[in-house]
């Protein structure tokens, strides 16, 4: 890694002097964003359960997009995502974005689909 | 002379001499690695996802699992792994110091950093190893049926759950666990319950106001309690007496959850524990004064890139298992 380092988060809106400075700033974000996750799954609002979206709660999509915030500012910063080549950064997150995204939509289908055997099948496992 | 080699490297792509990742050789495979890790890791969530949405009506509810603090008592939800992912989240932040500080060259602050990032580590490990003592102590206890089902009690006054010796009845049974120096030398059995099946019963009869709450989930997002006279007719279907958890069956429901408790954050765990050692070796070395020596520190920026991702699968399990 070049020792210069892009000193920028939220594309350009914060800026940071060091990169001591941007490593703490990123850690508050991180924390802010984990605090807002507990709060939300201590409380859980009742619109948010229901209020469905695509076939999921609105908070558990809430939960979900968080962490993959989550997980974007700790590989763009503590992992100096962000610092090194394009190349580099697109063969490391696109072959497991799209190798997940395949197998979770083919498990969840499949898990699905069982459900709807044990519910609808003459199959009883309550007993 | 210098001109005339880039014109050649620059001439021939195959003549070698390109970096078209910019990455050192030990960080590149640092990546290769991580990357193979995260498929391994996203396919137990995703396995974990499958058996959930199978079971989606009768899958346990995470909050209610997980609500014990150590040192405290009472129900706090959430309050302890959220404890846990923030002391990751900071020895994550420790980490990215040293490797600053490596950066500099300055190697005191390289130590102090990896020091603290090594404690960091061993605190998740400690909190780990105590959830999991918690998880397979259990507090509650529940009962079990035919169909591997879990019956659990409910206090009808104060709404509250109902361990089972709150009420279960002392009948003085004489009961031998049938290990292997006991019985017949081939038998081993699991270890006796407090209660037996049958004290739970009869304890449950003489008190009319526990209730029985069953694994599936209503339209509220809790878990269905049955009324004094189904409670009743449930009880019938009731074949022993679970306490705690281990990987056959477990007192929160579902048996696949206890399995995927312990093997999703027991791999987790693992991934901890093996990046400490790995810390500790290189915070060892640093005190040597080997990447000193060496002129770089780019060791403790690929152990580092280990470290990191280990906090980042952490941020996967943390939603999956215990927020969603």
């Amino acid at each position: 890694m070049a020792h210069a380092h892009k000193l920028e988060i939220f594309r350009g809106l914060l800026k940071f002097k060091s990169n001591t400075q941007k490593i703490w700033g990123v850690l508050i974000f991180l924390s802010i964003v984990t605090a807002v996750e507990v709060v939300l799954g201590i409380i859980k609002p009742e619109f948010m359960l229901t209020t469905s979206f695509a076939g999921m709660k609105l908070l558990n999509w809430v939960f979900i997009i968080l962490t993959l915030v989550k997980a974007y500012y700790i590989a763009w910063d503590f992992m100096h995502l962000r610092d090194e080549k394009a190349a580099l950064r697109r063969t490391i997150v696109w072959t497991p974005i799209f190798l997940v995204s395949y197998l979770v939509f083919i498990l969840l289908f499949e898990a699905t689909y069982i459900y709807d055997v044990f519910k609808s099948g003459f199959l009883a496992w309550d007993f | 002379m210098d001109t005339a080699v880039t014109t050649e490297n620059e001439g021939s792509v195959w003549g070698g001499g390109n970096r078209p990742l910019g990455a050192s050789y030990g960080k590149l495979m640092m990546w290769f690695f991580i990357v193979s890790d995260a498929l391994t890791f996203s396919g137990f969530l995703a396995a974990y996802g499958f058996s959930r949405f199978k079971f989606i009506e009768t899958w346990p509810i995470a909050d209610e699992v997980f609500t014990h603090v150590p040192f405290f008592h009472g129900n706090y939800p959430m309050i302890y792994v959220a404890f846990m992912t923030f002391i990751l989240i900071m020895s994550s932040v420790t980490m990215v110091l040293a490797v600053d500080a490596g950066h500099k060259m300055k190697q005191n602050a390289v130590i102090w950093y990896m020091f603290l990032t090594i404690i960091g580590g061993a605190i998740f490990v400690g909190s780990q190893a105590w959830e999991w003592a918690t998880f397979i102590k259990g507090d509650f206890g529940a009962l079990e049926t035919k169909g591997g089902r879990i019956l659990q009690f409910v206090n009808a006054e104060t709404g509250e759950r109902a361990a089972i010796d709150e009420f279960a009845l002392n009948l003085n049974e004489a009961r031998i666990a049938d290990a292997r120096d006991k019985g017949v030398w081939f038998t081993d059995n699991e270890t006796l319950t407090t209660f037996s099946l049958n004290e739970v019963i009869e304890g449950f009869k003489a008190n009319p106001n526990i209730l029985i709450r069953t694994e599936t989930i209503n339209e509220n997002g809790h878990k269905t309690l049955l009324t004094r006279e189904q409670s009743l007719g449930r009880l019938k279907d009731a074949v022993r007496v679970v306490e705690g958890a281990n990987l056959i069956r477990n007192e929160y429901g579902s048996r696949l959850f206890a399995d995927f408790f312990f093997f999703i954050t027991g791999f987790h765990g693992f991934h901890v524990f093996s990046g400490v050692v790995i810390n500790a070796i290189i915070f060892f070395n640093v005190i040597l004064g080997t990447y000193e020596k060496r002129g770089h520190y780019e060791m403790v920026e690929k152990v580092g890139l280990y470290w990191h991702f280990v906090d980042l699968v952490w941020v996967f399990v943390f939603t999956f298992f215990y927020l969603v």
